[in-house]
């Protein structure tokens, strides 16, 4: 499975990390429809953090498309927000 | 269906839609590639363009440490001068260019991490670039129209990808460049202001005062270096003068006040005190009012 991180790059992470990575985008997730700061900061940390630790950086010149994409390390609750939309941040 | 799947989703839609659009696949590898190409040329400005916000705040951390120096030098002399006010005045501007320093020190820890973030994403684009390129040219020379349409949607997919993020990522550094470039501006302003006291700006009135202090001093000094040449000398003069006895306490008075009236007595013989002094057989360093008395009306 490919993960991009946004503004980082992207990872192959072994099958076996998806329940650990889909526990926390639950969290990730009920925390954006809550407006809950904290939680938010503290599952999209916890993403990132695992999928940097057991996803290891594809070449730069793979031009795979990626299976799952993270927002960015600094990535605000209104930033994913938007990301979440069509008419949202990415350009073009 | 978590976040990071519908994210994957929006990007991938975005990918097909603009894959719709074309009518031949081949003019879609073409297309893209000038895309690709636009996008690295707009990276690396963007890259230069943090570079120049750097620099930007670098200099004003530079220029504000250089005020923050000179204030702490400026109160140190107006503490020596006996001058707490001044001090105190020159110390309140030195905190408040400190505090602005501290605050620069934090955007420059930013420019800078977005500057590495923005050039990593530029090499990475470039290898995928670089990439697509080649497997254009294979799609081309291998593929009719209608078989290269599934190699050319990967090949999109994959580099359009990078394109969205890469693009988010500029646009974030430009917000980011923006930001920086207000609160640049407004501490331009401030120093011009004279609020922290450019250095080499407008005329520095702590230091105006302190070198007005300085100049004062540097007067006493120099009288007291003359009263101190004057009462070396008196002595040996008197040596040679009439009745060089040293005098007597009566004798004393009597020329004190003396030396007091001379200056209001118009047919006196002599014009000063000490001259008087002398003529009278008195020690000149028996008259201490005549020495002490302030010359200029600008007593210590």
């Amino acid at each position: 499975m490919i993960v991009r991180i946004l503004g980082e790059g992207q990872f192959r992470v072994d099958d076996n990390a998806t329940p650990g990575l889909n526990h926390l985008d639950t969290e990730l997730e009920t925390a954006v429809e809550r407006g809950d700061e904290p939680a938010f900061k503290a599952a999209l940390t916890g993403l990132l953090a695992q999928v940097r630790a057991q996803g290891s950086p594809l070449p730069p010149d793979t031009l795979e498309p990626s299976d799952l994409i993270l927002p960015h390390q600094d990535s605000s609750m209104d930033e994913v927000r938007k990301l979440l939309t069509d008419e949202g941040l990415i350009p073009g | 269906m978590g976040v990071m799947k519908r994210v994957q989703l929006v990007f991938k839609a975005k990918a097909n839609k603009a894959l719709d659009k074309m009518e031949d696949p081949r003019e879609t590898l073409d297309y893209s590639y000038q895309r690709q190409l636009e996008l690295l040329t707009k990276v690396r400005r963007g890259v230069a363009d943090v570079a120049t916000s750097r620099k930007r705040v670098e200099l004003q951390m530079n220029q504000l440490q250089q005020q923050a120096n000179k204030l702490d030098d400026q109160a140190r002399k107006a503490l020596g001068l006996g001058r707490e006010d001044l001090a105190r005045d020159a110390l309140t501007r030195k905190s408040s260019a400190q505090s602005q320093l501290n605050d620069l020190q934090g955007q420059y820890a930013q420019l800078q991490a977005e500057e590495e973030k923005l050039t990593v994403a530029s090499q990475r684009l470039q290898a995928k670039v670089d990439a697509f390129r080649t497997r254009k040219e294979t799609i081309k020379a291998t593929y009719t129209a209608a078989e290269a349409q599934t190699r050319i949607n990967e090949a999109f997919s994959g580099i359009s990808e990078e394109m969205g993020d890469v693009g988010m990522a500029i646009q974030r550094a430009e917000d980011k460049t923006a930001q920086m470039q207000a609160r640049a501006g407004a501490i331009d302003e401030l120093m011009a202001s004279g609020a922290l006291d450019d250095v080499g700006g407008r005329r520095d009135d702590i230091q105006a005062e302190l070198d007005q202090l300085s100049a004062n001093s540097d007067v006493e000094s120099e009288l007291r270096r003359l009263r101190g040449e004057i009462a070396a000398n008196a002595p040996k003069q008197l040596e040679v003068g009439p009745n060089g006895d040293g005098g007597q306490g009566g004798n004393g008075e009597q020329a004190q006040s003396q030396a007091q009236s001379a200056p209001y007595a118009p047919p006196a013989p002599t014009q000063n005190p000490q001259q008087a002094a002398q003529a009278a057989g008195i020690p000149v360093s028996d008259l201490p009012s005549a020495n002490d008395q302030p010359q200029d009306g600008e007593g210590p």
